[in-house]
This record gives structure tokens, C-alpha cells and sequence, in this order.
């Protein structure tokens, strides 16, 4: 678990508090982690800490249709809009088997930075019961701020019963500097099956700091995949147990940092069963002052023989003054366990550029051949062929 | 999986039986009350008769210690140490020179044999008069017997070859030009918590200069042995390596078996100047505690090299299979253009020992090159944690980086961890890393097994194999002893 304890006064804190209304104890005491926290020495939140973040306030139709104009919206399943941290509509009807209801609690979290800072703020997000048995198909959960100075909460709720399954695509966009705050607490009951695609291509400007406490039963799928698009800083953060043998978890990831941005994928895979199975995959493109960080941790308790534990991270640079830190972390407590980890960093293969230029492809796009090649195993892992796609044209955006 | 099984009890029947380089020698010590504070601090200056400069740097360091806090991020837990409850100055009583071994304290003599020094270089260690001339020795020995230097070997050889090898006390004295200049020149006295500590009360260590175009006609070697009872010891070594020269240094390690914690916070300053080499190794086999976790030495060091020449080169090989808890992570700051940092490592716990070791690879230059290969063993109840850090900086042009980390688990009560950070801010710098746990496989067990191996001689031979990258490292004289240490530690189940 990772130590945010450091505490410290700033008027982003305050005025936190000051919004919680007696629910900002424990952010209180937790105070804004500086670069001297462990788990955001990458990150710094220090310009987070310095603004007064207020309540983004409604928004009109037209704002909100004109927010979505743009979005790359799949045509099928079921849709749930929320702006500025309200439900603005349900555009589709959801089909009967998703129903509503509240979820189950998953394991604790409030540690965590993100997690807190929800908690003082919770403003109701999606909640969502999949019926034992039944296939829910796609939901699409589109998250929009819009505004400055405005920060939203949502905290969503989603709970498979056995057997069940739900394709999750997980959208969020804005405009102007705000700060989203989202939490999931996801349970993946027995046999079920959750595949979860996000899409963060929020403002240039903003900040993003996302949560998941995704706890998975026998034989269940959690089935995550990130790409992180946007956001002047922009974290994702996964917390994953495999409660129960047999469980699996898959935490993959993309992030396409420029500009000044930073770009964070955070995730703690915690096997607390045996014979469950993770696997990670995150590739990191950097280009012109961009940041990116990887922290990666497999935790696997001494119950958790027969563990199967795969991550795989890799950062490719395009320019001078990119930058990639990366902390793939290994806590192994069982000793019949197949973990392994790698990491890698660097630039373009001059050789590859150079055997494509003397096949008459001219430098920008061999250059951006190479660059898609290196994204498409990760990609791949997108099981869902209409969301890989959407990806896919999003990345090319 | 039976020879797991075997492995695991042979192991416990190893912990169990007791230390076997653990014994304690009764000679006369010389030793400052218990307790720190500033008049200790110039109670060991005083002593040390060091010049003005010392004192005042030594005192500089103890007021940052005062400030600082003990670092509580590594992975291990003990109880809080009381720095007021230990002896931090603790030095035999001085005699005159011996004329023959016979007259040497038997004492010393004994405690020499456990540890298999020969009988001439016996004689050498203790100070027998007339004793260089009589035969040359491929090695040159400081042992550093508690606080003090008791003698240092073959110096006449070494001095005809320019190269300065002495207690750093002595180095303090007579070389106090050189010492100014680089003492906390790599590890500054406010580093860390326990560098500064070290810097405040260092009582004694080793100084090596190597003058420009000489290569070390000898390895130099030290055998540190922490004696008297409640002393903490803290050890300083400067190595300072001119242009094209170069120097191995080995550095081993036995202590005596007691029952109270011992803190051990030493400091290892190395210096690589303009395409010179500096190859350090260890064999680290202190006393681990025994099969409940009781006594042992807490191993904080604070190990760094800097390769401030262009093309230098500084190896750092250890095999650490002794101490309670260990906290070491020796590193290279890669500041000449084209210079190599190598990081070897074989880390093997047991019972309740406590490993939280690695290396930091700073690059700073172009065309920095860096190896790490760490090998982990755990077993009993042990934990080891490899904690590793790769920086590539904005200059770092076309640096490399390899990093390969293995931790192998024996028992299921044990904890195997790899906290590796890789950081990089140029886009030509490349940096590999990789990391796997597992234990024995079965299908490595098998196919030995299929070829008429024994479950043991498998057992041995993969384990052997796993750490063999990192043995084939160390000098001649220091592979036979950690093979040795690797089978006390572990491998007993093969034989």
C-alpha cells in the first residue's frame, strides 16, 4: 500500500474541505501529497494544490450536445452521459438486465490520494447491477466537465453476479481547466466477466484523477484497457484484487503524451488467491515536453501459489526534452509463482527508419509506421473490435 | 515437490547448527564509554591524534546527523535502535612489536586460524618484526580487527610501486592533503542518515591511492571482523584511482557470534579518474542471528563510486549472505564521458534475515555504459528486496543500461521483491530491464533428473547456475570463498 501521509496547506486543500462539509476529515488530515510521497514523486500535484477548485455547475442541452459532437461514440448498446457530475441523460434505454442498485463493498482503498479526495466530494455516478447469467453487452459512460476551476466527483458502482457480463467503455472528454475525479468500485462476481475500455481524452488543461478498486471471484475477468489521451495531468489509477482461484486481471494501457502534459497509469495487481492469472502491458509514447509514468506493482500474498503474473512496460521517446520514469515493482510472498516483469526505453530504431526511407516512404511517415507497429501489440489487447477501433481512430486524431 | 521438500529441511538443519565463524577473542581493549554525543565525536578525533580539520568536519557531520531522521523506506523492520547504548570507540591496547609469533597474543592467533589465514601472513597481521621479507604473498591484507587497523601488509611493495595502501586513520596524518580533497567528495557527510552518522564517528577504514599509469601489482584486501562486544562499527574506505591506473579491492567479512543487534553503518568512497579501472568486491558473512531472528548485524551502508574520467570503469561485485538485516545499495555516477558502471550481485537470506539491497546507476555523460545483474535467494522466513534506480540524464547521449534481476524462492514463509526505478530524460539513451521470481522449476529439475542427475546434484547445479553469472565475477581468491558461503547458506542440501 502506498504512503500518501504528507500534509500540507494549500488553498486547493482548503477550499476542498471547505466543500466537503464535515465529510473532509480524513482529506484533512491526508493533506495534498507533495513529490516527497512515494507514490506521486512523478506526479507532482502542486498546481493542482494551488487553485481554488469550485462545484462545475450544470450545463445547458446545447453545451452538452455540443460536447458530444465530436466524441467517438460507438452506435450500439446502451448509453449514460454525465456532465459536470450530473446524470444529464440516459440517451439509450438500458437494456432490463442492467439494474440499478447499490454495490457491494470492495477492498479499501482510502489510502490513496484519489480515493479520498472522492470520498470528501462523492457526487452519484453510474450504479449498475448485471444479473446473474445474463450478457448486458455494451454500456457506454460518457464522463464530460466542462468550465475553469471546477472539479467533479463521480463515484460509480458496478457489480457483476455470477456469470454475467457487461463491455464497459469508459469515456471522458472536456473542455477548459478542471479536474475530474472519478471512482469506480467494480465487483466481478464468479465465472463473470467486465471488460473495461477507457478512453481519457479530456482538455489539454485539465487534470485527471481516476480511481478503480476492482475486485474480482473465482473464475471472473476483470478485463481493463486505458488509453490515456489527454489531460495536462492526467492519472489512472487501478487497484485490483483476484480474490478467489482462478480469477483474472488485465491491466494494459496506452498513453500518447506531448505538449507539457503528463500522463500517469498506476496500478497495484494484488493476488490474494492461488492459481489466479494478471497480465499488463502498457506502452508509453513521448513527444516534445511530455511526461510519462508507469507504476506497476504485483503483490502476491503467500496463499497465492500457482500465481501467474505477467508485465510488460515500454516507453518510446521521440524527443529532447520527453521524459519517462517508470517503477514496475515486484512483492512476491509465495514461492511457486511464475512473475516477471520488463521494461524499456527508448527511441526509434534508426535501422527500422532507414529500411523503410530506402524503400521510397518518406521520413514522417516511416516515422509514424514505426510509432503505430510499437502500439499495436498493446492494441491488440483490446478484446472488443468496434472499441479497438474507435482507439485506434482516436490515436491517429 | 520432494527435493523442495528436502531443501527446505536441510536448510533448517543448516540455520540450526551453530554459526560456524561465530566466536568471539579475549584481548585488551581500549574502550570509550557507551553513548554520542560531541565529546565522543573529539574523544575518536583526539585519539585518532587527527589534525584540526578532521575534528571540524567530523562535528559538521555530527550536528547534520542531529537533524536528520532515520530513512524508513527500505523493506525491512527492526526494533529502534538506541544510538546512545553502544561503545563507539573501542581499540586493542598497544604493545610492543612482537619478535616472533610466539610471542603473539595466542588469542589473536587462534582467532586467525578459524579464520584460515595462513601461518606466514599470520605473522604479517600481527606484526612480527622481519616478517614482509621472508616470502611474497600474491595479496596485501589491513585487517581491520574491531576499530583499528592492526597491520597492514605488504606496504614495501606496494609503496615501490607508488600505490598507497593504509589504514585511513594513518592516511588522515600523512597523506592530509589527498584525504581533504576527496574525503566526502562521493558520499558527502549529509547523504544519508547513516553516512552522516559514519562521518561523524568513523574510527578507522581503509585509504588506497593509485598515482596515474600504475596497475596494482596486488589485490588489496580486508578482512573485516567486528569484535569487542556492544561496538558499533563504523568503517570508512577512500579509493582514489589516477588516470590509466587501476586496482581490485577485496573486501570480506566474518564476525563472531553474539546475542545483542550490532549496528555496522559503514562508508565507501571510490574514485575512477580519466580511463582508469576499479573492480571492488565483497563477501559479506556476518553474523545473520540465529534461527529466530535473535542478534545479527544490522548492515546499513552507504557504497558509491564515481567515474569522473572519461572511459573510467568502476565493477562493484558482492555476495551477501550474512547480517540481519542488510541496507546497501552500492552505486556509480557515471559523470565521465564513455565510463562503465557494473552492479554483480548474489543476495542470499535466510531464517529471519532481511535484504534490502541494490544499486543506483546515475548516468550523466555521453556513451555511458551499465550492467546490473542481481541474483536473489530466499528461504526460512527471510525476506530480500531488490531495490535498483537507472537515471538517464538530459546529457546522457546514446547511454545504455541492462538490468536483469532474478530472485529465486525456497519455502513458502519467505518474501522475494524487485523495486526497480528507471528514469529517463534522453531520448538516445536506451534502458532494458528485466525481472522474473520463480522457484526451481520442475522442468529443469526433470531434465537433470532424466539424465541421471540425484534431486540434490540437480538442486545444486540449477542453483549454481542461477548465481553463476555474478560468481564468475569475483577474483580467484574470493570465488572459493563465496562458493562456500553459497553452501552454508543454501546449497548444504546438495551435498
Amino acid at each position: 500500500m502506498s504512503v500518501e501521509t504528507t500534509v500540507q496547506t494549500s488553498p486547493g486543500l482548503e477550499a476542498f474541505v471547505g466543500r466537503a462539509a464535515g465529510h473532509g476529515t480524513a482529506l484533512a488530515a491526508m493533506g495534498i501529497p507533495t513529490r516527497r510521497a512515494e507514490a506521486w514523486r512523478y506526479t507532482p500535484l502542486r498546481a493542482f494544490a494551488d487553485t481554488v477548485w469550485a462545484e462545475a455547475p450544470a450545463l445547458s442541452d446545447a453545451q452538452v450536445q455540443a460536447l458530444l459532437a465530436d466524441l467517438p461514440l460507438p452506435e450500439a448498446g446502451s448509453r449514460v452521459v454525465f456532465a459536470n457530475g450530473r446524470k444529464f441523460d440516459v440517451l439509450d434505454s438500458l437494456s432490463e438486465s442492467i439494474l440499478v442498485s447499490a454495490a457491494e463493498p470492495v477492498d479499501p482503498i482510502e489510502d490513496r490520494f484519489s480515493a479520498v479526495l472522492n470520498a470528501a466530494l462523492a457526487q452519484d455516478g453510474l450504479s449498475v447491477r448485471v444479473a446473474a447469467g445474463t450478457d448486458a453487452g455494451m454500456l457506454t459512460l460518457a464522463s464530460l466537465t466542462s468550465g475553469d476551476a471546477v472539479s467533479t466527483h463521480l463515484r460509480h458502482r458496478i457489480v457483476l453476479e455470477e456469470g454475467a457480463s457487461l463491455t464497459l467503455y469508459d469515456l471522458n472528454a472536456g473542455e477548459g481547466r478542471y479536474v475530474a475525479n472519478p471512482r469506480f468500485d467494480i465487483v466481478v462476481g464468479k465465472g463473470a466477466r467486465l471488460t473495461h475500455v477507457k478512453l481519457q481524452q479530456d482538455s489539454q488543461t485539465a487534470g485527471h484523477l481516476a480511481i478503480i478498486a476492482a475486485s474480482v471471484d473465482a473464475g471472473g475477468n476483470y478485463d481493463s484497457f486505458t488509453l490515456n489521451h489527454g489531460g495536462e495531468l492526467a492519472r489512472h489509477e487501478v487497484v485490483s484484487t483476484l480474490n478467489a482461484p482462478h480469477a483474472q486481471v488485465h491491466v494494459n494501457g496506452i498513453q500518447i503524451v506531448d505538449g507539457n502534459r503528463l500522463n500517469d497509469l498506476t496500478s497495484m495487481i494484488h493476488h490474494a488467491a492461488p492459481d489466479c492469472g494478471s497480465r499488463q502491458t502498457v506502452k508509453t509514447v513521448l513527444s516534445e515536453n511530455g511526461q510519462g509514468v508507469f507504476q506497476g506493482k504485483i503483490l502476491v500474498d503467500r496463499i497465492a501459489q500457482k500465481t501467474d503474473g505477467y508485465q510488460m512496460n515500454q516507453a518510446l521517446l521521440l524527443s529532447e526534452k520527453a521524459q519517462i520514469n517508470s517503477k514496475p515493482e515486484l512483492e512476491i510472498y509465495a514461492d511457486d509463482v511464475k512473475c516477471s516483469h520488463g521494461a524499456t526505453v527508448g527511441a526509434l530504431d534508426d535501422e527500422q527508419l532507414f529500411y523503410l526511407r530506402s524503400r521510397g516512404i518518406p521520413e514522417a511517415e516511416a516515422r509514424d509506421i514505426l510509432v503505430r507497429a510499437f502500439l499495436l501489440d498493446a492494441l491488440d489487447l483490446v478484446t472488443d473490435e468496434i472499441l479497438r477501433d474507435l482507439l485506434q481512430r482516436s490515436i491517429r486524431a | 515437490m520432494p527435493a523442495v521438500t528436502e531443501t527446505r529441511e536441510t536448510v533448517e538443519k543448516l540455520a540450526k547448527s551453530s554459526y560456524e565463524w561465530g566466536f568471539e577473542t579475549d584481548i585488551e581493549m581500549d574502550i570509550a564509554p557507551k553513548g554520542l554525543n560531541e565529546e565522543t565525536v573529539r574523544l575518536i578525533s583526539a585519539r585518532k591524534e587527527e589534525p584540526e580539520w578532521m575534528l571540524e568536519w567530523r562535528l559538521k557531520a555530527f550536528r547534520m546527523w542531529l537533524e536528520m531522521k532515520e530513512p524508513e523506506w527500505a523493506k525491512v523492520s527492526h526494533p529502534p535502535i538506541d544510538y546512545q547504548d553502544a561503545h563507539y570507540f573501542a581499540q586493542p591496547k598497544k604493545k610492543p612489536g612482537p619478535k616472533s609469533l610466539d610471542e603473539v597474543d595466542p588469542e589473536l592467533l587462534k582467532t586467525y586460524a578459524k579464520l584460515g589465514i595462513p601461518l606466514h601472513e599470520q605473522a604479517l597481521l600481527a606484526g612480527v618484526e622481519g616478517a614482509e621479507e621472508q616470502k611474497r604473498m600474491p595479496v596485501a591484507v589491513d585487517a581491520v580487527f574491531d576499530s583499528v587497523s592492526v597491520a597492514t601488509t605488504f606496504r614495501k611493495t606496494l609503496e615501490e610501486a607508488g600505490v598507497i595502501f593504509c589504514p585511513i586513520s594513518e592516511a588522515i596524518r600523512e597523506h592530509s592533503d589527498l584525504v581533504r580533497q576527496y574525503l566526502g567528495s562521493v558520499v558527502p557527510a549529509g547523504d544519508n542518515f547513516f553516512a552522516a552518522l559514519n562521518s561523524a564517528v568513523f574510527t578507522d577504514g581503509s585509504f588506497v591511492y593509485v598515482p596515474k599509469g600504475v596497475r596494482c601489482p596486488m589485490e588489496l584486501s580486508t578482512y573485516f571482523r567486528i569484535n569487542a562486544r556492544n561496538t558499533g562499527q563504523f568503517e570508512r574506505t577512500l579509493i582514489i584511482v589516477e588516470e590509466r591506473a587501476s586496482v581490485s579491492y577485496l573486501e570480506g567479512c566474518t564476525a563472531p557470534q553474539r546475542d545483542e543487534n550490532q549496528l555496522h553503518a559503514a562508508v565507501v568512497e571510490l574514485i575512477a579518474m580519466d580511463d582508469a579501472s576499479i573492480k571492488y568486491s565483497t563477501v559479506q558473512n556476518w553474523y545473520p542471528g540465529d534461527d529466530e531472528g535473535r542478534g545479527g548485524i544490522y548492515n546499513f551502508v552507504t557504497k558509491r563510486g564515481a567515474c569522473r574520467g572519461a572511459r573510467s570503469k568502476i565493477s562493484w561485485t558482492q555476495v551477501e549472505t550474512g547480517s540481519s538485516i542488510t541496507w546497501k545499495y552500492p552505486s556509480c555516477v557515471l559523470a565521465g564521458e564513455g565510463s562503465v558502471g557494473e552492479f554483480y550481485s548474489v543476495a542470499v537470506t535466510n531464517n529471519h534475515q532481511q535484504a534490502d539491497t541494490g544499486t543506483k546507476m546515475i548516468h550523466l555523460a555521453p556513451n555511458t555504459r551499465s550492467t546490473i545483474i542481481a541474483k536473489t535467494i530466499s528461504a526460512g522466513k527471510s525476506d530480500s528486496t531488490y531495490r535498483g534506480l537507472v537515471r538517464m540524464q538530459p546529457k546522457a547521449r546514446n547511454a545504455r543500461n541492462f538490468t536483469q534481476c532474478d530472485s529465486l524462492l525456497i519455502g513458502d514463509q519467505c518474501g522475494a521483491h524487485t523495486v526497480p526505478y528507471i528514469e529517463s530524460r534522453n531520448m538516445t539513451a536506451r534502458i532494458e530491464h528485466e525481472a522474473t521470481t520463480s522457484k526451481i522449476s520442475e522442468d529443469q529439475l526433470f531434465y537433470c533428473r532424466s539424465r541421471g542427475l540425484s534431486e540434490e546434484d540437480a538442486v545444486g547445479l540449477i542453483v549454481n547456475g542461477f548465481c553463476r553469472e555474478v560468481l564468475k565475477e569475483l577474483p580467484m581468491e574470493f570465488a572459493v570463498e563465496a562458493q562456500k558461503l553459497l553452501q552454508i547458506s543454501l546449497e548444504g542440501s546438495v551435498g
